[in-house]
């Protein structure tokens, strides 16, 4: 997916202004942080489980290695083929590649970020390849040429009425804004292309290593569908997605929906475990599996690593007052929100998303809420240092910081520059008491007032004793 | 006990009143407060800009110049967040100063929560009448976890009501530097805070931290509303004759 990072405030401009985005960014106040809240709520020992789980994020993470090769070796002893991809442009051709093997023509897919992450609808496509998104979020994003705003929900940015347009516009069919009958729409126009599908291919919430098994949860059941009905089963994950055993599995399916979507379970928890054995009445004749690197082993061993431990539930974006109010299309690549501003700058590159790690106010919420416990503001930070060692900060951001810092750590002349300061500032206020442009904070004062200064600083007032 | 006040940089340039109120309510708790003369930063501004040196210098200043003090008492839960939680990541590569560094984040306090949990101050001075309304800043909130404190001593005051608004715990925007680099997004932050305000009907938003309390105030009044008083919780529990003119 093309990198748009580098016009977060353009597009976070737009997004602000936009009213009908604005309508649909209410439901993740009501239906994901309420919801959430009501999920934890049921869990009297939530914070032993969340520990529990944080544990088992990074065990792997510190033996990834180990546990990948252990699932490579169970997958391919049950007939799965496992392909390692550097990049994503490793998991497009390796994909074609199986598709040309196989003889595939037609291709349902189910929701799939690392799949975002690659292009690969677009790859496949220029090769003559037909591909239908089947997840109702996915598939309206396709109709529409438009990408993914959430990794959990990513037509979160559309409302019902939008969807109702799309429909009539794409199938010429009556006009319905209700939810249940849109579906049913959408569940006629898919059901023939799960029917005719060669090849599916899906993402993996998991891999799990003692069993070489790919776990995935859907609330549609098009997940089980895209992987059992065709003849061939492409699932293509992130390398950081193994764990241990199904016993760890089910600690981290505990929080996972909860943290997504407010359920204490997924309509569908799909476990694929090899290939249509001989009596099986389903399954797909041929399993690959695609491990995607793309920058992720770069953060082991760095800061930056607890990034890793990430199993995807959104809920740091779902909780953040800044994507609340700007949507995922601002963060300009495949994932939004806290995480994004992460994982982005790290895969694409620092200077490729130089406002990411700064779109935040550090208010912490994406950290109280995080299943695995990823310190979100302390990666953030992180990043901030590294654009200033690498010298991509802009030259008036580094010279205010550097004044700033002097000054500081020279009282006497600190002292005297804020007294004149406090002093100039309350007397351009006048009587109204606040200034409504300042030189330099056009950021501030375009959309608020400054409350001026009171006049004289404390330490001078305290200094002659002026004392309440 | 012996308790060194933090002033903050913000308080000192903006507010002093701040400043005194924190100062009379540790006097009122029987602590012997004193005020370094050479205070400037606690360095966060360099912090989260990335800039550790500069935070590393001026957090080895705070260091020096609380030197014998029994506490350090900030009336922001973002400085002391600052002070508590952060200096000792910033010196963990500094193993020659982590004992000190931890000694003196251990005893760093946010003002509400020291009157409450440490200096267990009874009775406040304050005279506030009516209802106001109570917004966690994030800092205090989810590093320092300050939220029963300020309520405690809110409620010492018989004449206030205290209307909580809906999603109090939602930052109001300001992240520092953020307000200014991404003025819109905050201003919308700041927005959203001041709708809630409105709702409660109370004639007073109150908070811990001026941060905060500079960015509702200027767009509570950038929209229009020049009545809602924006009150730091030490002046309201100081009393406002406490306030500096």
């Amino acid at each position: 997916m093309q990198v748009t990072a580098m016009h977060f405030k353009r597009k976070a401009a737009e997004n602000l202004s936009n009213e009908k985005l604005q309508r649909a960014l209410e439901k993740l106040q009501t239906k994901f942080v309420n919801g959430r809240a009501a999920a934890i709520a049921e869990l009297p020992n939530f914070d032993q489980i969340r520990n529990a789980a944080a544990d088992v994020r990074e065990r792997v993470i510190n033996n990834l290695d180990r546990y990948l090769l252990r699932f490579e070796q169970e997958a391919t002893a049950r007939g799965a083929v496992v392909h390692w991809a550097e990049t994503a442009d490793d998991v497009n051709r390796i994909v074609a590649d199986i598709a040309v093997l196989h003889g595939v023509q037609r291709i349902v897919k189910s929701k799939s970020m690392v799949s975002e992450e690659c292009g690969l609808n677009d790859y496949l496509e220029s090769q003559g390849l037909n591909v239908l998104e089947t997840d109702l979020g996915e598939y309206i994003l396709q109709l529409a040429h438009e990408p993914p705003s959430h990794i959990v929900a990513p037509v979160v940015h559309k409302t019902k009425e939008d969807i109702a347009d799309l429909f009539v516009d794409k199938h010429h069919r009556p006009r319905t804004t209700q939810i249940a009958e849109l579906c049913r729409e959408a569940r006629e126009v898919l059901r023939p292309g799960f029917l005719a599908a060669d090849m599916g291919i899906s993402g993996g919430n998991f891999i799990i290593a003692e069993t070489g098994s790919v776990l995935i949860i859907t609330n549609e059941g098009n997940g089980r569908l895209s992987t059992t009905l065709p003849r061939v089963h492409v699932a293509v994950t992130g390398i950081e997605k193994v764990v241990p055993t199904l016993e760890d599995v089910t600690t981290l399916l505990r929080l996972l929906p909860r943290s997504a979507t407010g359920q204490s379970i997924t309509n569908y928890v799909s476990v694929l475990t090899g290939v249509k054995g001989r009596d099986d009445a389903d399954g797909a004749e041929h399993f690959h599996i695609i491990l995607l690197d793309n920058g992720r082993s770069r953060l082991l061993g760095t800061e930056l690593q607890p990034m890793l431990r990430c199993i995807r539930c959104g809920a740091c974006m779902n909780h953040c007052p800044v994507y609340q109010n700007i949507g995922g299309h601002a963060y300009g690549w495949v994932y939004p929100g806290p995480m994004g501003s992460v994982l982005t700058p790290s895969f694409v590159g620092l200077e490729n998303a130089l406002d990411l790690p700064n779109a935040s106010t550090f208010c912490g919420q994406c950290a109280v809420v995080c299943p695995v416990k990823i310190p979100l503001p302390d990666l953030m930070r992180h990043l901030r240092n590294r654009q200033v060692e690498r010298h991509l900060r802009p030259w008036q951001e580094r010279a205010a910081l550097r004044v700033w810092s002097w000054m500081a750590q020279h009282p006497a002349l600190y002292a005297l520059s804020t007294r004149v300061a406090a002093r100039l500032l309350r007397l351009f206020a006048g009587g109204k008491k606040r200034l409504s442009h300042l030189p330099g904070a056009s950021g501030w004062t375009e959309e608020r007032d400054m409350p001026a200064p009171a006049g004289r600083t404390f330490r001078d007032l305290y200094r002659v004793g002026r004392r309440a | 006990m012996k308790v060194g006040l933090f002033v903050t940089c913000l308080v000192d340039l903006m507010r002093p009143s701040i400043g005194f109120a924190a100062l009379r309510l540790l006097e009122a708790a029987g602590c012997e407060v004193v005020v370094p003369p050479t205070q400037t930063c606690c360095g966060q501004p360099g912090y989260n800009s990335g800039d550790r040196i500069a935070a590393k210098t001026l957090a080895k200043k705070v260091l020096k110049e609380f030197d014998g003090c029994d506490y350090i008492v900030v009336p922001s839960g973002s400085c002391g967040g600052m002070i508590r939680v952060h200096y000792p990541a910033l010196f963990a590569d500094e193993p020659a100063l982590h004992e000190t560094v931890q000694r003196v984040a251990e005893r760093t306090y946010e003002l509400t929560d020291f009157l409450v949990n440490v200096a267990k101050l009874e009775s406040v001075p304050g005279r506030y009448s009516g209802p106001l309304t109570y917004h966690d800043s994030c800092s205090g909130l989810r590093e320092l976890h300050v939220q029963a404190q300020p309520r405690a001593l809110l409620a010492k005051l018989p004449g206030v009501k205290l209307a909580e608004m809906c999603e109090s715990s939602t930052c109001c925007g300001f992240g520092g530097t953020f307000s200014v680099k991404f003025g819109d997004i905050s201003a919308r932050m700041a927005d959203n805070k001041c709708v809630h305000i409105a709702r409660t009907g109370a004639g007073a938003i109150v908070a811990g931290d001026l941060g905060c309390l500079l960015n509702i105030e200027g767009r509570l009044r950038r929209r229009g509303d020049l009545q809602t008083r924006v009150l730091h919780i030490a002046e309201v529990l100081a009393g406002e004759d406490g306030v500096c003119k």
